[in-house]
């Protein structure tokens, strides 16, 4: 049955060929006529303008004396064989000041109810100040790899090393190696650098759990899923000798880290990344100041594990996704430290009640939530609120009153921000900020700040 | 019962061809390169197109999607020449695709292989948003298409040798229709010569200097600047005493200003695809610029 009607279709089909074979012809022919008179009517066209030009190259060189009769300049001037700074590295300086005015002294600046993660916390000082000048340089190393190192310039007239990595991408498929200094990935803001971030300062949670922003010695590997939606995965493993962790001259990785992506868009206008990540480090002897109930300054240190969840998302819009005129960004970000091991009060045992150890167990938490909308170009505002978790804190048996710092309280901090970007390449904002992280007292604080970036153009991450 | 399974045997076998047929992941950075991809690689390959014609190309953020996009693709086809700096190379940095790398046979910069336009003599970012390659909008000289299309044959041939001659037939189709499409447009465009336009941003240069038109201003004060109120106040002033014939926007930017200055100055305004998509007229890159050449005519009589 199926052979017999293959032979009928053949046959129907081998006996309709030529009729319509003729029935094309004509059509054909016409076509062909169409698209000879075409290329016809194109090279006369053409021809034409040759003529043109040879006329008025023969009228030119009449009129011109000969010795005009140079070759032109080429596009590209040949450049000189050997050339030893043609292999100079992009460099890019960020230029960042500020002028602050604090109601209360920053002095005393504390976010109470939470050890405090070093000195770069807390708004930075009163009146003019010269912000971290960040120089970068970065080049592709060879075939294999790329370098980048930046340098941020304090204005203590320090130079500390922000990140300083080498890193390959796609060596193997859908994996990026990072080795070196670099920004953890842990979250969203975390990885971003300063001078890109919507405001002023890092969010409250970021510098009680983190110091500022984390950053660490080690290894970092990505791996980007061969799928149309984003999901990638990634794993750090470093010395772990910053906040929460410290220095514990130990062989081996000191802090381990995983986090998870995954991104996509919805409709032209809208894309998100969404994100969760763990870190764990350990700390020994992780020292932090204090003030006893007998107003007598202490050293105490924490010695134990510190282990860091969150979950990030960052949504933005902007019309039929052409950001230039409007656009809306929205970001949160929560995140929970469980910290298990031992505090020592008073390590040095300077203080009227002498040294004294006991365990410590806190459950912190704290999020932030933020938008910031560009209502018209050049020009955006962004509102930021935020709240700390104090959590529970067991101190075992040391006394609570020699450890004021871990008290109840509930910091949170309100934010409100204006910006005028003149060009990409420069940024003023004006912030206020209600700042409620210290023990029953407000700061109002005002910024005006500057971002100014010299050099090559950086790519923006999402 | 039999042919059910014929049936189902041959639908299967039609499922795996066409998926083996889509054999290569071209990456196009815009619209222009995605629909040139679609022209010469047909159904042997499947195309992702990272922009539309309503974004300016510069501003593109580096999402998630275009990461995970990245990640598979075999052939990037992106238009250099800093076009993408803002983006273009996070993407690169980020997926993890070794072989869309710059100077990989998998990654090509159409601008790399056409000779620019307005390259600065003077590098100063006090002159704007300034490209040291030169203007980077080069797609709107259709001759340098033709040139951009011999790489991507070239390069399809090279990523996927079991269907080169395939390719070479196709890239052949296309360039002498192309040819045939240029004489023509060379021709309906005649009347343009000469005419004296005032481009919102430098993104019509190309076709300007092709058709033999001259661009005697912009509505940006500077390269990528938004337009500001005492620059428009100037050029009204300018262009009073030394009228343009044509004032032209492309699609992407914002209608404002030019609206603005065709209604102080009363010379008539036109409203460019500048890519496919840009306009419903502009659907591939022939009717991009049957529509373009379309527009300006009627602007100009």
């Amino acid at each position: 049955m199926f052979r017999t009607n293959i032979v009928v279709t053949a046959l129907a089909v081998a006996f309709a060929m030529p009729v319509a074979a003729n029935a094309a012809d004509d059509a054909e022919i016409g076509k062909i006529r169409d698209e000879i008179m075409n290329m016809k009517d194109g090279y006369e066209v053409r021809i034409r303008a040759l003529e043109d030009r040879l006329r008025k190259a023969e009228a030119d060189q009449k009129a011109a004396p000969p010795e005009s009769n140079a070759a032109p300049t080429p596009a590209y001037a040949p450049k000189a064989v050997s050339n030893r700074s043609a292999f100079n590295p992009a460099i890019s300086l960020i230029l960042d000041g500020k002028y602050q005015n604090l109601q209360r002294d920053p002095g005393t600046y504390q976010i109470g109810g939470f050890i405090p993660g070093g000195d770069e916390i807390g708004p930075g000082g009163r009146s003019f100040n010269l912000g971290e000048s960040e120089l970068t340089i970065s080049a592709n190393i060879d075939p294999y790899f790329s370098g980048v190192f930046i340098a941020a310039v304090t204005p203590e007239n320090e130079v500390e090393i922000e990140e300083g990595y080498f890193q390959n991408s796609g060596f193997i498929p859908g994996i990026t190696i990072k080795a070196g200094r670099f920004l953890s990935g842990f979250g969203y803001l975390n990885e971003i650098h300063a001078h890109a971030w919507d405001f002023v300062d890092a969010p409250l949670v970021h510098q009680a759990f983190f110091g500022g922003q984390l950053k660490d010695d080690g290894v970092q590997v990505r791996w980007v899923a061969p799928t149309p939606v984003f999901l990638e995965l990634g794993v750090e493993a470093g010395r772990g000798a910053n906040f929460p962790g410290s220095e514990r001259n130990k062989n081996g990785s000191n802090s381990g880290q995983v986090f998870f992506h995954v991104g996509d868009d919805v409709g032209a206008s809208n894309s998100y990344r969404f994100g969760a990540s763990y870190r764990k480090t350990t700390a020994a002897g992780r020292q932090y100041e204090d003030i006893n109930a007998l107003d007598e300054d202490v050293i105490n240190a924490f010695d134990g594990d510190s282990k860091v969840w969150g979950v990030d998302i960052v949504w933005k819009w902007a019309p039929n996704g052409d950001a230039t005129s409007r656009n809306f960004k929205f970001q949160a970000e929560y995140l929970h430290r469980e910290e298990d091991g031992s505090l020592t009060y008073d390590v040095d045992g300077t203080s009227t009640p002498g040294s004294r150890s006991d365990t410590y167990n806190s459950r912190q938490s704290g999020w932030y939530v933020q938008g910031a909308y560009q209502f018209i170009p050049r020009w955006r505002v962004g509102l930021r609120y935020e709240e700390l978790d104090r959590g529970t804190v067991d101190i075992g048996l040391l006394t609570a009153s020699d450890l004021p710092l871990l008290a109840e309280n509930d910091p949170k901090r309100t934010t409100a921000m204006v910006d005028f970007s003149p060009s990409e390449f420069s940024r003023l904002r004006l912030q206020y900020a209600r700042d409620e992280a210290r023990f029953g007292e407000t700061d109002d604080q005002i910024f005006l700040q500057y971002i100014m970036s010299l050099g090559a153009h950086g790519a923006h991450k999402f | 019962m039999n042919s059910w399974l014929r049936f189902s045997v041959v639908t299967l076998m039609l499922v795996a061809c066409s998926a083996a047929n889509a054999a290569i992941n071209v990456f196009a950075c815009v619209p222009e390169w995605a629909a040139l991809a679609s022209e010469l690689g047909g159904d042997k390959v499947s195309v992702y197109q990272a922009s539309n014609a309503l974004q300016d190309p510069h501003r593109i953020e580096a999402r998630p999607s275009l990461v995970a996009r990245m990640r598979s693709a075999d052939l990037a086809i992106c238009t250099g020449a800093d076009l993408e700096i803002g983006w273009l190379p996070v993407l690169l940095q980020t997926a993890g695709n070794g072989r869309v790398q710059p100077g990989k046979a998998g990654f090509i910069a159409a601008a790399e292989l056409v000779d620019r336009l307005e390259i600065p003599t003077r590098l100063d970012r006090a002159d704007g948003d300034i490209h040291p390659a030169g203007n980077p909008h080069i797609h709107l000289d259709p001759h340098n298409i033709a040139k951009v299309a011999l790489a991507v044959t070239q390069r399809l041939e090279q990523l996927d040798a079991g269907n080169a001659a395939y390719y070479q037939a196709r890239g052949k189709d296309f360039q002498s229709r192309w040819q045939l499409a240029m004489a023509r447009w060379e021709k309906e465009a005649a009347g343009l010569r000469g005419a004296r336009v005032v481009c919102h941003h430098k993104s019509a240069t190309y076709l300007l200097h092709w058709l033999g038109m001259t661009e005697v201003m912009n509505v940006e004060p500077k390269p990528g600047l938004p337009p500001t109120a005492g620059h428009l106040a100037e050029l009204v002033g300018r262009l009073k005493a030394d009228p343009a014939d044509l004032i032209a926007r492309s699609m992407y930017n914002d209608p404002k200003a030019t609206e603005w200055l065709a209604e102080r100055t009363g010379i008539p305004l036109v409203a460019l695809p500048y890519t496919v998509g840009g306009t419903p007229g502009a659907k591939d890159l022939f009717s991009l610029f049957d529509d373009s050449i379309a527009r300006l005519r009627k602007a100009r009589n």
